[in-house]
């Protein structure tokens, strides 16, 4: 187990794109950190400099107290699990669990009881000497968890791990991930689009955009103070309001600020409200319902208990502290 | 598309034992004439059931061999032919497995060098390049030897690209899993790549071993010692008696002693061959 510490880490490809670019993290001993953003956001190519997979061109990376941006992923005392698995076809499960410690010169008897220990642990143990084909895609899943466990490795990284499984597997698998580890109590670094995902498993979020990071913090800190229009949009579903200042002339603070960011759940109908929303369309969604609509030409939905009836205006308010208030040019949060 | 209809059917069947009949037919003949006696091909007509000379042909043909033609006997020219067959296709495998790991997972300088002159050999088979190849392989001083018959044929674009379409479909996570699994180059090719590429290299095999065992060319040129005749050079040789007519029914013995291990090892290896080509899953 360590920390590691990402300093001013950058990848520029050889034709001259910037695919990450400054990126400062400090990851704590046993803390688990997920990279959250859209896809193309550099979120894979940094976990992969990490892992040793992409070559880094700027910044540095340490595990512990070891500079690795020259050291071998095999050297790195990392343990990664792909998207797709990548397990090897012709190998049984325990000799997939296997192979690395094999090619360290793990001593045999070692090998089979950290095997053992991990089909325990992940109760793959019926299916040791079954080949992965053999394997659903949820079994597949664990026995890839599982060749990252037996290396008892300083760190592990996931590399959106979940995203080949159906919804409910994925929701099963995301607890069990949080709880290995949580037991484990291993440095884990965790790549996903998913913002539930993120939200859900991390000590820490960094949300990324365009290979910059936007914003590090505790789950609930992104959600309740994004730093940017970005952030606000990305973290939150259905995502944040952002409505030109102008278009709510009425709410605080909206003299100062260029965008005004509400909730959909912290918009609540209000007779005496300073908004006015003209409702366009309705999803239900059981629990609740989203209401889609304008305000002043702008777009905003806003997440209504699910009974009664709707006119085709609304009036809303939202209280002070509920307002996010973010500058025009650069997205960025003015208090 | 399923098509449920006799009709369509008995067509269809008609159409393939047609097709059987006229592949069969010829080795029929040459089945029957083996079994005959000599003087059975003077009469005109063609016999078209087995005669009773079977055992005695065989065994003449295996053993001694029709001393006139200059030929050695059948089992040792097959001997030969089996060496040769099974060096090229080892060979083949062997070198063109290695040259598309090389080309696919290596940046190496000059590699798009590389690949290109592997694919210009394409346009080289042994017959465009036979007089110079000859040259080459005499000056080496490997006329009437088995490295003679065999190395100039090894290279091979086809059997490279192969492979190379093979190891392109493997993931590339599978390469960084390894990578991160400790397993450096030749260990990743040895425990991962060899063992997934098998049904591959089992469907290569039978297609170059039949290959290797029907190369005719090459040793009627590079062979004038008949310990290195192979079985089907050899066979033509029979066919040419001087001062004589050729002796059919043991031509004919040859001929149907020379399609059995190319048949035996399309037979053993069957599975595996369906499997290596039409296997995608990886």
């Amino acid at each position: 187990m360590a920390s590691i510490k990402l300093d001013n880490l950058g990848k520029i490809y050889p034709g001259g794109s910037r695919a990450v670019g400054g990126v400062k993290l400090d990851i704590a001993d046993g803390e688990f950190i997920v990279l959250v953003g859209p896809s193309g956001c550099g979120k894979s190519t940094l976990l992969r400099m990490v892992a040793g997979l992409e070559s880094i061109t700027e910044g540095e990376v340490r595990i512990g107290d070891r500079v690795v941006n020259k050291v071998e992923p095999a050297d790195r005392d990392i343990a990664m699990v792909f998207q797709n698995y990548a397990l090897y076809p012709h190998m049984s499960v325990r000799q997939n669990l296997a192979y690395g410690l094999k090619n360290r010169r793990t001593p045999k008897a070692e090998i089979t009881r950290r095997v053992d220990e991990a089909a325990a642990i992940l109760q793959i143990g019926p299916f040791l000497d079954r080949k992965p084909r053999a394997l659903s895609g949820g079994q597949r899943q664990r026995v890839a968890m599982g060749r990252a466990i037996v290396r008892e490795p300083a760190a592990f990284l996931f590399d959106e791990p979940l995203s080949n499984l159906d919804a409910k597997l994925r929701v099963a698998m995301r607890l069990e991930i949080k709880d290995l580890q949580k037991r484990l109590r291993t440095t884990s670094i965790y790549v996903t689009h998913d913002q539930l995902e993120a939200m859900t498993l991390a000590d820490r979020l960094v949300v990324l955009n365009a290979g910059q990071v936007e914003q590090i913090g505790t789950p609930l800190d992104v959600y309740r103070r994004p730093a940017s229009t970005f952030v606000a949009g990305f973290i939150g579903s259905p995502a944040m309001n952002l409505i030109p200042a102008r278009a709510v002339p009425h709410l605080p603070g909206s003299a100062h600020a260029a965008v005004i960011g509400i909730r959909p759940e912290d918009l609540v109908p209000d007779p005496d409200g300073p908004i006015e929303m003209q409702v366009g369309a309705i999803e239900e969604l059981g629990a609740q319902r989203l209401v889609h609509g304008k305000v002043n030409g702008a777009d905003v939905t806003i997440a209504l208990p699910s009974h009664g009836e709707l006119s085709d205006r609304l009036r809303l308010n939202a209280a002070p502290e509920a307002l996010h208030r973010f500058d025009d040019k650069s997205g960025k949060r003015l208090d | 598309m399923i098509e449920n209809r006799p009709g369509l059917n008995i067509l269809a069947h008609l159409v393939l034992i047609l097709g059987v009949v006229i592949v069969a037919l010829p080795v029929w003949v040459a089945f029957v004439a083996s079994t005959r006696s000599a003087t059975d091909f003077m009469s005109g007509t063609v016999p078209m059931w087995p005669g009773p000379h079977l055992v005695e042909n065989y065994a003449r043909m295996l053993d001694s061999g029709v001393s006139t033609s200059g030929t050695p006997p059948v089992a040792r020219m097959m001997f030969n032919s089996l060496v040769m067959a099974l060096s090229i296709a080892i060979g083949k495998i062997a070198i063109s497995i290695l040259s598309a790991f090389a080309i696919v997972y290596f940046r190496f300088p000059l590699r798009g060098l590389a690949f290109w002159c592997i694919f210009v050999t394409l346009m080289l088979p042994v017959e465009v390049r036979i007089v110079p190849t000859f040259q080459v392989v005499a000056g080496l001083g490997l006329l009437n030897s088995y490295a003679g018959l065999s190395v100039p044929l090894i290279a091979s674009a086809t059997a490279t690209f192969l492979f190379r379409q093979v190891f392109l479909t493997m993931p590339d996570e599978l390469v960084e899993a390894a990578r991160i699994d400790g397993a450096g180059p030749m260990k990743f090719f040895r425990d991962i790549l060899l063992p997934l590429s098998r049904t591959n290299m089992a469907a290569l095999f039978v297609i170059l071993f039949i290959y290797g065992w029907n190369q005719y060319l090459w040793p009627l040129l590079i062979t004038t010692d008949a310990q290195y005749y192979t079985i089907v050079a050899g066979i033509k040789r029979m066919a040419d008696a001087v001062d004589g007519l050729p002796q059919w029914h043991l031509v004919m013995a040859t001929a149907v002693l020379a399609m059995l291990p190319p048949v035996a090892v399309v037979i053993g290896m069957q599975k595996l061959f369906v499997k290596g080509l039409v296997e995608t899953e990886k």
